[in-house]
């Protein structure tokens, strides 16, 4: 018996992909250079598929401090902090990260989709409900599905949605939390927040709110999206992640909630997993400390953000509806999808393809991420290159206008 | 501690409420929403198989789930969709969730 024979189906489709091209789920660059230029076949190419929205994974005094920590420290914790120990750095960043939020407690996991994991399915348990934006990311699935907690969801971005389904809950027993993202990953939309957290709270649930998308983009001090609508103290649980803007690897929660150090103690993808290296802890550290005093960097994201979804729309192609640094095209077909994919990447511009059912349209998407880091002149190359794949493809008219038949 | 009854599995349930005018409503209204959701011209049977016979992704099974809840004022928990394999099962489903909501 063959265990790998139910993937026959993912296997066909990989080599139907590896026909046209590259694979846009195994690319290796050869070097990397900067937050914005990789090598990839030997050729410069310029990278729109990071996640690296602040442009900090180059940061002189980060890079500084996290070779100073590997010379200090050592390369690794060989272990989780519950059964090895924390080092003095771990509980400083769990410090310094309540405070930028303005919260008691912060919990610091090795990885972003942990931090998600361990707090969703630690919180709700057996006999609670966990109500899930029905586009939220697949660490909340995979924490919702840990859990013991039923798990009911909501239309995407649809606060109405979400109190019709609370009402209908108003008789269970247990506790209720709400989930929801500040920017969705795939489409870049932004949440309605304030009207979302008022019907968790009207409807007596909790609220957690993953900005894993929105740190370092949104609200006047980069807290996020609660900060930018002003609603931080109707949220309970804020978890985020290094891996973004932060320009490392790793994940957070915070939250006022009394006890909150007991999860510690029971959250077992905080409890069985080995602890972040020292270096790493280092670079974040001062990424934060950049994040927090640094406000050119949301500007510079933003305005960048801007540029590129302004000069794409211009050209007539279909994005998602906010402005934010992930901005995504969404095409027909997947067979048009992965050519274009490849037609860009030939172009010298690297961006994340998705392709059904990861994405919350049943339509593949070119999603791009923008950074502080690209200069004007990048996302003006970027842009020209969809342009010239567009009108080669025929899905943007010679003219300049949509196609007809992309349009419709 | 809250003590939580096994559930028979779904197609051994409601055997007894096949016959009810209450299950052939919800039945009629389930296979009806089916059919909005395929665009597979095919008959609807109580063994059709939703995913494979109908062909309905992820994305509309979760949309299927969200258009019943309203229809009949449930919540479909996630784990019990994720047992639901053919019609049968579905409608089975959804008239344990009434039962349960009125109980």
């Amino acid at each position: 018996m063959n265990l790998l024979a139910k993937f026959d189906n993912l296997k066909s489709r990989l080599q139907a992909l590896a026909e046209v091209g590259h694979n846009p789920f195994q690319i290796h660059f050869e070097a990397i250079h900067s937050a914005t230029i990789g090598i990839l076949d030997g050729r410069e190419t310029m990278l729109f598929g990071t996640n690296n929205y602040l442009g900090l994974t180059f940061d002189p005094e980060a890079v500084e401090a996290s070779c100073r920590a590997v010379r200090e420290q050592g390369t690794g914790t060989t272990g989780s902090r519950v059964a090895n120990g924390s080092y003095a750095s771990h509980g400083a960043l769990e410090a310094e990260l309540a405070t930028f939020f303005g919260r008691r407690h912060a919990m610091v996991f090795s990885t972003g989709y942990q931090a998600n994991l361990g707090i969703i399915s630690t919180l709700a348990g057996r006999g609670d409900h966990l109500i899930l934006d029905a586009d939220s990311h697949a660490s909340i699935y995979d924490g919702a599905r840990m859990g013991a907690a039923e798990v009911i969801r909501f239309r995407h971005n649809d606060p109405e949605d979400l109190a019709k389904r609370l009402k209908r809950l108003a008789g269970a027993e247990g506790g209720k939390l709400v989930v929801v993202e500040g920017i969705y990953s795939m489409l870049g939309d932004i949440a309605p927040l304030a009207e979302l957290a008022q019907a968790a709270h009207e409807n007596g649930a909790a609220l957690l709110v993953d900005e894993a998308h929105s740190m370092g983009i949104l609200g006047a001090h980069g807290r996020g999206l609660a900060e930018a609508v002003g609603v931080e103290d109707q949220v309970d649980f804020v978890v985020g992640t290094f891996s973004k803007s932060l320009g490392s690897v790793g994940g957070f929660c915070v939250s006022d909630a009394e006890d909150f150090d007991l999860l510690r103690l029971v959250c077992r993808p905080y409890m069985f997993t080995a602890s972040l290296p020292p270096s790493v802890i280092a670079s974040t550290r001062v990424a934060l400390a950049r994040l927090a005093s640094d406000s050119g960097l949301r500007t510079r994201v933003m305005a960048n953000a801007e540029h590129f979804y302004t000069g794409l729309h211009a050209l007539g192609f279909q994005l998602g509806p906010d402005v934010s640094p992930v901005v995504a095209v969404t095409l027909e077909t997947t067979e048009l999808a992965v050519v274009f994919w490849n037609a860009l990447l030939a172009a010298g511009v690297y961006l994340n393809l998705a392709l059904p059912p990861a994405t919350p349209t049943s339509r593949p998407l070119l999603r791009a991420s923008v950074s502080a880091a690209h200069t004007p002149a990048q996302i003006d190359a970027a842009i020209d290159a969809y342009a010239q794949v567009g009108e080669q493809l025929g899905v943007l008219r010679v003219d300049g206008r949509v196609a007809a038949a992309y349009a419709g | 501690m809250q003590i939580h009854r096994v559930r028979p599995s779904i197609t051994n349930r409601h055997i007894i409420m096949l016959e009810s005018r209450e299950f052939q409503r919800i039945r009629e209204q389930v296979v009806a929403e089916l059919e909005k959701t395929t665009k597979k011209p095919v008959e609807v049977t109580d063994d059709t198989h939703i995913v494979r016979d109908l062909e309905i992704d992820s994305l509309a099974v979760m949309n299927l789930t969200l258009a019943l809840e309203d229809e009949f004022d449930i919540s479909m928990p996630l784990e019990r969709v994720a047992e639901v394999e053919t019609v049968h099962d579905l409608i089975a489903t959804v008239a344990e969730l009434i039962e349960e909501r009125a109980s």
